[in-house]
């Protein structure tokens, strides 16, 4: 059965990971790794929630030695850990949280410091092991699981490191705004340090003067892994960075504009990455000068009834874009907007149809939808939200519906509303909702 | 150092929840905010972290305060809007 080793491109003494201003080497992360999986209890399924970014990986490298499967479900709210436990049963969490506490029988990331092992080699794992488990909110409240083994998630975050040209670029460290436990972070900031050869930051800053403050604690060269939300407020702030190789973003559409005002403000590229839970990460385009995406490496596509699908590569079997793209060649593509339904704010996605379903669980809520408004100006979008709930007050929906949602997901505006403007057939058409809302408006 | 009962400059108070309300989009009347009401939270305002995000961003460009995550004080700094306004009184350049 082929293999692929744990860590790529590293010398033992090599830097691996900066974390609170200390350097760890290669030889440490692999004796951190091998000690915790000596100390895993014995499940199959484990949820990481490590904040620290060096130890999550630690503790998603221990437990791929051990064969568990890490969960990455697209919150941590109450109602979703409970339906984890009751499909996974033998579920745990890793925390690195001292007062954490939560519905799963959980395992505090013990203090590994002290402990002095002979050098270990690097780590064999099989190419076909189920390393992760990616979720997408379904429609019915219930995540919708996306098997990742490891031979899919290495060839997919070396194809990203070749194109972003840092693949064994050695000194350089990628600092994160963006947590591991999702996608994006998950590829982006911790496997790639597995497996391209670049040095992990521990940290996830979180203001820009966070940002600037955890670059300039670091020898360069430095490159920035973030979000359009994250990187707007960086450009209007007045933060001095110091210099940057390159910087990533990916999760919500860019605008041209300010990608060329982060170009302008840090004098560094920026590329913009592409991709979807089920098929990852697909494709990058340097959005400052083109609208126009370029397929990862060894990746192809093709269209059958305007269905465009993605193949090759990293990709298992052929995956249908779950967005609606217009295709120019058999590498490149443009997107006419994503797909209606699903929802992506600062990294958290979810789905309209999930978004509904949740809202109309709450017991009291006769009728309710969630309605995503046009982009308009630089701010952030929110969702908006109608609800038929003549017993309830907006504040005791919100409550209801914080236990079950993200927080980046809680509409505003809340309008409870006598009836939702549904049509004759039981549907709501999107034109009905934006007028509604904009009475509301213009009566605010 | 102040604490929330030192500085009683509502008129500031209602300044900085003006700011808030505008950035944010929010359909609220910023003089019905309660100042000791928390900003996290379905028990106030109900702010999440991009809408701190936000915030710092209006805060720093009306007053020059850059907020930092690893300040020990934030919890109290988000704990109430007069906590948050005495934090920025503080620590104003502009």
């Amino acid at each position: 059965m082929p293999s692929i080793p744990l860590l790529k491109y590293r010398q033992p003494e090599s830097v691996f990971a900066w974390q609170d201003g200390n350097a760890i080497s290669a030889q440490r992360f692999l004796t951190d790794v091998v000690s915790l999986a000596e100390l895993l209890p014995a499940r199959s399924h484990i949820l990481n929630l490590c904040n620290d970014r060096y130890r999550f990986l630690v503790g998603f490298s221990a437990a791929l030695l051990r064969g568990q499967i890490s969960l990455l479900p697209p919150n941590q709210t109450p109602d979703l850990l409970n339906r984890l436990k009751q499909h996974y049963a033998d579920l745990y969490c890793l925390t690195d949280a001292a007062d954490y506490r939560g519905p799963l029988e959980t395992l505090h990331f013990p203090d590994l410091s002290q402990l002095v092992l002979p050098p270990t080699s690097i780590p064999e794992i099989p190419a076909s092991q189920i390393a992760a488990i990616v979720f997408t909110s379904g429609s019915t409240g219930n995540p919708m699981p996306n098997e990742k083994s490891w031979g899919s998630l290495t060839r997919s975050v070396t194809a990203e490191a070749q194109r972003l040209s840092i693949l064994d670029r050695g000194n350089l460290t990628l600092l994160g705004t963006v947590p591991p436990q999702h996608m994006y972070g998950f590829e982006s900031t911790a496997l790639i340090a597995l497996q391209a050869g670049v040095i992990l930051h521990a940290a996830k800053p979180f203001f820009p003067a966070d940002i600037g403050a955890a670059l300039n604690g670091i020898p360069g060269p430095r490159a920035l892994i973030t979000t359009p939300v994250h990187l707007r407020t960086l450009v209007a702030s007045d933060v001095d960075l110091p210099e940057l190789e390159l910087i990533v973003c990916a999760t919500a559409p860019l605008t041209r504009e300010l990608a060329m005002q982060a170009v302008t403000r840090f004098g560094a590229p920026l590329r913009e990455i592409y991709g979807f839970t089920e098929a990852g990460q697909i494709a990058s385009r340097d959005t400052a000068t083109t609208d126009v995406w370029q397929t990862l490496d060894g990746l192809s596509l093709r269209e059958e009834d305007g269905v465009i699908y993605v193949s090759g590569g990293h990709v298992v079997g052929e995956l249908p874009f779950s967005d609606v793209a217009e295709l120019h060649s058999d590498t490149t593509f443009s997107l006419h907007g994503r797909t209606a339904d699903l929802i992506n704010i600062a990294g958290k996605r979810t789905s309209l149809a999930s978004l509904n379903h949740h809202l109309n669980a709450i017991d009291g809520v006769l009728d309710g939808v969630f309605f995503m408004p046009e982009e308009h100006d630089g701010n952030t979008v929110r969702l908006a939200a109608f609800v038929v709930a003549p017993d309830l007050d907006t504040r005791e929906i919100l409550a209801a519906l914080r236990l079950r949602i993200d927080p980046a997901f809680l509409p505003r505006p809340m309008h409870k509303v006598d009836a939702l403007p549904r049509n004759a057939t039981g549907k709501l058409p999107r034109a009905s909702l934006a007028t509604l809302l904009q009475q509301y408006k213009g009566a605010a | 150092m102040n604490t929330a009962a030192d500085i009683k400059d509502t008129g500031f108070e209602q300044e900085l929840a003006q700011h808030i309300v505008t950035a944010l989009n929010m359909e609220i009347n910023p003089a019905g905010i309660d100042p000791l009401a928390p900003l996290y939270g379905d028990a106030g305002l109900g702010i999440d972290s991009i809408d701190v995000l936000e915030i710092s961003l209006v805060i720093t460009k009306q007053y020059g305060v850059q907020l930092r995550s690893d300040d020990e004080n934030n919890v109290r700094i988000f704990s109430s809007l007069r906590n948050l306004a005495n934090h920025v009184q503080q620590y104003r350049i502009k």
